[in-house]
């Protein structure tokens, strides 16, 4: 079914353009549009999709379903509806704040908080459709371990104590959750208004994400990444992670880049230690958590994402070498 | 008069609400008083968690993402 668009690609690039196959232009150029045309019919149908079933997650809801529950269900319920439950960034302090207010532990949502960013069902199945499903689920299974390790080690770490003292303080009302149009018109109305907002919203990053693929699928030599971030680096997965801090994206747009190192003979491991530090540790989202946490839970949180990547880099390297 | 209040840190998708809001009201010529709220402890008054949130006379119509238009009329016209 996907083959449609490696057929449109050629199209352009060989019949329209008359490009030669082989060269840099033509690699880059098919990849870029094979990927772009590929990506936003992807969006579009699935954003439109879970738009439509979106009235059953909220983070009102989730909060409802993960308070006054036993740690054994919490802190997976917490994980789970982390990665189905889209909110975006400026709502992280809201978040925060519902959560502990309704009596939910600090390590639960910081699970929540930790897989949310990472995992969304969309970068999913664009992941499924772009690498293939095995690799969309090891991301998965990782990025779920990831944010349940993280919050229990928050827990254990007593953490409470670096939450401003405000964030205690405030008491919140009885949640009013406005009434959804649960009419088969309201709803196709409401999947049609996510598709426009949330594409709307990331469409640079899926562009800058194809775009930085495309030039390294047909300029970059294969044995700069052999050499510098292939198998017999050892240091290939920590620096994977160091170069995703800085870069602000989501987890749609940095798929085609890691598509394209793998192409390049980066391995399993490394790719996937660059996705998620990609989408998960980014300065603004830090920005805004500093306005509830302090500090040095910041740094924890930070220094817990850095060895967790790292160390899914190192074990899926050596798993799949 | 309405008592209009959007409920946000001040995002992008906050400041975009106001703005349908705005206009909105304009075109049915309905008057409204609208008020940004960006204290946090006044956003979660009002139970709302995810942003941007639309108080309409005390009532929370709305939370989370941008509300299309046609909300908008309904909220202002009723």
């Amino acid at each position: 079914m996907l083959e449609v668009f490696t057929k449109l690609a050629d199209g352009v690039v060989f019949d329209l353009l008359g490009l030669t196959p082989g060269q840099k232009l033509t690699e880059s150029l098919h990849f870029f549009i094979e990927d772009v045309s590929k990506i936003f019919v992807l969006l579009t149908l699935i954003i439109f999709l879970i738009g439509f079933f979106r009235s059953l997650v909220s983070p009102e809801r989730a909060r409802k379903l993960i308070g006054g529950q036993s740690p054994w269900i919490s802190y997976p319920l917490a994980v789970a509806l982390g990665a189905v439950t889209p909110f975006c960034s400026c709502s992280s302090v809201p978040l925060f704040i519902g959560f502990l207010e309704a009596g939910i532990p600090l390590g639960v949502t910081m699970a929540f908080l930790i897989t949310s960013p990472m995992i969304n069902e969309v970068a999913v199945l664009v992941l499924a459709s772009t690498m293939g499903w095995t690799i969309a689920g090891l991301y998965v299974v990782t990025g779920l371990t990831v944010g349940l390790l993280g919050g229990l080690a928050m827990a254990a770490l007593k953490q409470e104590r670096h939450v401003e003292e405000y964030v205690w303080k405030i008491r919140m009302g009885q949640a009013a959750l406005p009434a959804v149009d649960a009419s088969l018109r309201g709803r196709l109305q409401f999947a049609g208004a996510q598709v426009r907002e949330i594409v709307g919203r990331i469409w640079p990053y899926v562009l800058g994400g194809v775009g930085v693929g495309a030039l390294l699928h047909g300029y970059a030599p294969q044995s700069f990444f052999i050499e510098y971030a292939g198998p017999d680096n050892p240091f290939a997965p920590p620096l994977a992670v160091l170069i995703g801090i800085p870069l602000y994206s989501n987890a749609t747009g940095v798929i085609p880049v890691a598509e394209a190192l793998l192409a390049k003979g980066v391995p399993i491991g490394t790719a996937l230690a660059l996705m998620m530090s990609v989408a998960a540790i980014s300065l603004p989202e830090m920005i805004i958590l500093r306005k509830v946490i302090k500090p040095p839970l910041i740094a924890l949180f930070i220094a817990w994402l850095f060895v967790a990547f790292v160390a899914v880099g190192y074990l899926f390297n050596g798993l799949f070498a | 008069m309405k008592q209009v209040k959007v409920l946000g840190s001040g995002c992008k998708n906050c400041e975009t609400t106001a703005r349908i809001i705005t206009e909105q009201a304009q075109q049915l010529g309905v008057e409204i008083e609208l008020e940004k709220v960006t204290d946090m402890a006044q956003i979660m008054g009002y139970g709302v968690m995810s942003t941007p949130g639309v108080v309409v006379d005390g009532q929370v119509v709305h939370a989370g993402g941008l509300p299309s238009a046609a909300d908008v009329v309904k909220w202002l016209a009723a």
